[in-house]
């Protein structure tokens, strides 16, 4: 058994450990939980430090034939687009099994174990390489955070519970047929009926999986992919569900469900590499719910008096962010996007955190009941400026590297005119400025002016595990921000083959397949044959600012650079 | 002279023979033994199901083979329809004691009459010629009457056997006039001669086999629920008690899809007069029944019509094998595999209902299952997920070898339906589920020890439909030995 297959099984055995464990046991549950967690973080980073960062190709993988007859198997793998997300994910576990000390007070044997099915299917999404498998813990993981919220939730947990069920399970049903079309598409181009998506996008880079399948199919597949990710992300409109879900949701199923976007990354793995014909005509349609999210999430936070909904909405807004990176199809847009992903779990996350250890000491979350907390709680404080310049994305926070690379992503523009590119990025920019507004209004709201009531003056400060927890998250705030190589440098070639993979033509795409391709430090693809090293193509940018509208294609596709290795 | 006896294929033949001996020897039993206690009955029971389905594997599968002078037909369909029958009755018959003595109907005769109706069942899937299919019919239904009616103190009992078995004899006149159609066209009983008949056949032969094929279709949309035939199916599964509901639910569909299957294949050649009627009660019985099931408040009401639901997903199997006949049984016989655990075990929790003699199947009534009985809850949590079709269920396999099989007939728009039919039921299970697993218990109920008969059937059930998805690969393979 792989390492992968480690990180993914160990949470599910803990699961099981923990239901046959005594009802009564609080104590016992909340450390096989936060055990377990740090165990799949410490694999992590095993993972991390084993990973190899020149290669886009996926490594550490696992294949065992699942069903044959249907070529769906237990493939996983990591690359530069999940690496940090694993991370993420088991870092926010262990924070999350830290921190609901407050939330699980009755049934403490459920919580803790759907805690675990939770990370394990969060980990086991990120590492899938088959369709089916992939769709089986991204579907997997519904089931934790819908009963999290019903049994642990407050307000009106019935209906945030059954919007978040509905929501994501009514918008992948269709992307399953869609991954079964796929299947049988790949069956009539190729002769062989496979989920493996090394073997899909393999025929998606040389261009024989979507030849001759007529106008329809492609835009539709894509489409019924995207839906079921941008629901999951979620972008404008459909981020009713996590309004619900961030209010209503007790700390660890926010942490770990919702807070980490398995949504963007779907768009990343399957919906630029899997349909190039087509992500790039959807890009403009895309972008323009980005950037409505990103000033409709921005505005409404302002409005908000329930500390909860503002950093709900901020959350949209950030996912705007995210989105508009990925699909302007550019260097530094994907990469912000990805790395956006990483961060926005990291500063949303110790943001959420804070809001909830006040809410949870006042029982309230409206921010009318909250003022003058700087001068009884510094530490809480201090914390709190931090998490918010981040999320506002001041210089020196990791906030500001991901949606910095997004907006010269979004102006560099993808496939939509340059006009619409320097609008976009405008527009985008002023989110960037309402996220000042809204996060100093709130601010001040809980930390200057007037106590409203006494109450108030009882609140103490952070405990000191408290403050052990939440500095972990202030140093990767500024650890992103201030050496951001750190985290780029393992993402790079993943999103340059990506790219690569969506904006050229046919058999100038990257494949995951061929193992004798490789990235070079510009962003071209390269090819390895016979000792020489072969430019396949070099497409830096498919339409700058100023010229080359159209993607850059080399007219002959292969030109002897150099003798030897790659450089 | 002496007539010469026809082939007889003992092995083949075993598990019925088996099972209807063992229902003689319960029957027997019950007579001698006191009343107070039916331990002995239920390990004699337990003992046939599994000696016969012992037989059953070692003999499974192999090149299609006829025997009793054609009349039985061993081949992988009806292997794998018998196996799944006998789980069906093992579960039950894990469950029912307990559940009989709270009630105050521990009749012995129960375990007999379950034996001969799988029995029945176990014929009727095993033969292409259809007096047997009819005979098989109704030794499985007319043992389902009775056993519908077996509280006979409960008005709903006995409205549900009256209304069963009235709905049942129609039914059963429309597959007789069905099949008196077809022997007049083709001169035979045997289905296998009806491809031959319709190709050569004159116009009149054709419309013959036509109006035959409809009538027996209509008789097995009667049997397996199918809309809009499926008015008796949520008063019965009502009315009855609820280990009959899990039997029948599962078994009179099992052995009904079967048949089913084998009058598809037969009247492939002419798919195209049928194709458009049948898919349109395909959709109308995915989106009916899930609808119907959302408006509804008492829990074996609920799964009545979640078990029509799940009816119109198999049809649209049936249909992709009758536009594409190289899709093999496998995908309906998993399908029917996962759906016999999950219903079976879904009703198989609610015998945990019954109160005082009474039966009490409100959804509330399962408010604080977790506290009570805690396998019972988490078991039934999968299982409602299952029959979503969550991921890693067996459900979840079930529908992507549906998807798979319309998919590759060309029948995606089918697909979609069942995708959004999924979604609908998403409301009712999750009601399911939170009433067992979410709510605190409203009042003190009654507690009841957790017997082990009942909770070693939501342990096999609960293992069992985790366990079928991740050996998908092996099940598939044994199907098609």
């Amino acid at each position: 058994m792989g390492l992968l297959s480690l990180m993914i099984g160990i949470p599910f055995v803990g699961a099981v450990l923990i239901g046959l464990s005594p009802n009564q046991a609080r104590s016992l549950h909340r450390a096989l939980g936060l055990i377990v967690s740090l165990i799949c973080l410490g694999l992590s980073l095993v993972m991390v430090s084993q990973f190899n960062r020149n290669d886009f190709h996926f490594q550490l993988t696992e294949h065992i034939a699942w069903v044959p007859q249907l070529g769906i198997s237990y493939f996983v793998g990591v690359d530069g687009i999940s690496l940090w997300m694993v991370v993420l994910t088991a870092l926010l576990s262990v924070i999350g099994c830290f921190f609901s000390v407050y939330d699980d007070g009755k049934r403490s044997k459920a919580f803790y174990a759907l805690m675990l099915v939770l990370l394990g299917s969060m980990i086991g999404t990120f590492l899938s390489l088959d369709l089916i498998l992939f769709y089986t813990f991204f579907e997997l993981s519904l089931l934790p955070v819908a009963f999290m919220i019903w049994i642990w939730g407050n307000g009106d947990k019935r209906r945030a519970a059954l919007r978040y069920f509905v929501y994501l399970f009514g918008g992948s049903i269709l992307m399953l047929v869609g991954m079964v079309m796929i299947a049988y598409r790949l069956q009539a181009s190729n002769g062989m009926l496979s989920f493996n998506l090394v073997q899909i996008q393999a025929a998606a880079a040389n261009g024989s999986l979507w030849q001759g399948s007529g106008l329809i199919l492609e835009p539709f597949l894509f489409w019924v992919f995207a839906l079921a990710f941008l629901i999951k992300s979620p972008v404008f409109p459909f981020h009713t569900w996590m309004v619900d879900s961030y209010t209503q949701a007790p700390i660890g199923a926010v942490l770990l469900g919702v807070l980490v976007k398995t949504g963007t990354f779907g768009l990343v793995r399957f919906c630029l590499p899997l349909f190039p014909d087509v992500a790039a005509g959807a890009s403009t349609l895309i972008l323009t719910l980005a950037v409505i999210g990103i000033l409709y999430g921005a505005t409404l936070a302002a409005v908000q008096s329930d500390i909860k909904k503002v950093i709900a909405y901020s959350s949209v807004s950030h996912v705007g962010f995210i989105v508009l990176g990925i699909f302007s199809m550019n260097q530094n847009g994907l990469v912000g996007g990805i790395l956006g992903g990483f961060y926005h779990g990291i500063a949303s996350g110790m943001l959420i955190l804070l809001v909830h250890l006040i809410c949870v000491r006042m029982k309230s979350r409206s921010a009318s009941s909250f003022g003058g907390l700087k001068a009884q709680m510094p530490v809480f404080a201090s914390l709190f400026l931090v998490a918010l310049v981040a999320a506002i994305g001041l210089p020196g926070t990791n906030g500001f590297i991901s949606e910095f690379l997004s907006l010269i992503g979004a102006y560099e523009g993808g496939f939509s005119s340059h006009l619409a590119s320097v609008a976009f990025a405008t527009l985008a920019t002023a989110g960037v400025i309402l996220a000042v507004v809204y996060m100093l209004i709130l601010f001040q709201k809980l930390f200057y002016g007037k106590t409203p009531n006494s109450s108030v003056r009882y609140l103490k400060d952070l405990k000191s595990w408290e403050t052990i927890g939440l500095a972990v998250l202030a140093i990767l705030i500024f650890w992103g921000g201030l050496a951001p190589s750190t985290f780029t440098e393992a993402i790079d070639k993943s999103a340059d083959a990506t790219r690569l993979m969506t904006i050229n033509g046919p058999e100038m795409r990257p494949s995951w397949m061929d193992k004798s391709q490789s990235i070079g430090p510009d962003g071209g693809l390269y090819s390895q044959k016979e000792g020489a090293t072969i430019l396949i193509s070099k497409a830096k940018y498919h339409g700058t600012a100023t010229d080359d509208k159209v993607p850059y294609q080399l007219t002959t596709p292969a030109q002897i650079t150099t003798q030897g290795g790659v450089r | 002279m002496f007539p010469t006896l026809p082939y007889v294929d003992g092995m083949a033949l075993g598990p019925v023979g088996i099972l209807a001996f063992f229902g003689v020897l319960t029957l027997i039993l019950e007579m001698l033994s006191p009343k107070s206690k039916n331990n002995w009955i239920v390990g004699v029971t337990l003992l046939g199901i599994v000696s016969a389905g012992v037989l059953l594997i070692a003999d499974f599968g192999g090149m299609p083979a006829r025997s009793f002078g054609q009349m039985e037909l061993h081949d992988q369909l009806g292997s794998a329809s018998e196996l799944i029958l006998l789980l069906v009755a093992l579960i039950t018959t894990l469950v029912s004691e307990p559940y009989l003595r709270e009630k105050k109907i521990a009749f012995g005769e129960f375990y007999p009459l379950m034996l001969w109706s799988t029995a029945g069942a176990m014929v009727m899937s095993t033969s292409s010629n259809l007096l047997m299919i009819f005979l098989g019919l109704e030794v499985l239904s007319i043992s389902l009457y009775v056993l519908c009616g077996l509280n006979r103190r409960e008005g709903k009992s006995e409205e549900a056997a009256v209304k069963y078995f009235l709905l049942g004899a129609f039914s059963s006149g429309f597959l007789l006039y069905g099949i008196a159609l077809v022997y007049g066209a083709t001169g035979q009983l045997e289905l296998a001669a009806v491809p031959g008949a319709w190709s050569t056949g004159v116009e009149a032969t054709k419309y013959l086999l036509l109006g035959g094929f409809a009538l027996i279709a209509v008789g097995l949309c009667f049997k397996t629920a199918l809309m809009p035939f499926h008015q008796w199916a949520p008063d019965v599964y009502e009315g009855a008690p609820t280990n009959v509901t899990a039997f029948m639910s599962a078994a009179a569909k099992i052995a009904a899809f079967a048949a089913f299957w084998r009058l598809i294949t037969a009247f492939a050649p002419s798919a195209n007069f049928w194709l458009v009627p049948l898919g349109a009660i395909a959709v109308i019985t995915i989106i009916g029944g899930n609808v119907l099931a959302l408006v509804q408040s008492d829990v074996k009401r609920i799964l009545a019509y979640s078990s029509v639901a799940h009816a119109g997903y198999i049809l649209v199997d049936l249909l992709a094998h009758a536009k594409n006949p190289s899709i093999g049984i496998t995908s309906m016989e998993f399908y029917l595999l996962s759906y016999a655990l999950m219903t079976v075990g879904a009703f198989a929790v609610l015998t945990l209902l019954a109160a005082r003699g009474r039966e009490v199947t409100k959804l509330s009534d399962l408010n604080g299952l977790w506290k009570r009985n805690p396998l019972a809850a988490v078991a039934l949590v999968a299982f409602m997920m299952s029959l979503v079709g969550l991921p890693p269920f067996a459900g979840f396999f079930g529908k992507v070898l549906i998807f798979s099989d319309a998919v590759n007939a060309g029948l995606w728009p089918l697909a979609i339906v069942l995708g959004v039919g999924s979604v609908i039921s998403a409301g009712y299970y999750l009601a399911i589920a939170k009433a067992a697993f979410v709510d605190e218990p409203s009042e003190s109920p009654v507690q009841r020890p957790a017997t082990f008969g009942p909770q070693a059937a939501f342990f096999i059930c609960m293992v069992g439909v985790i366990a079928v998805s991740i050996f998908i690969g092996p099940i598939q393979s044994f199907f098609q030995r």
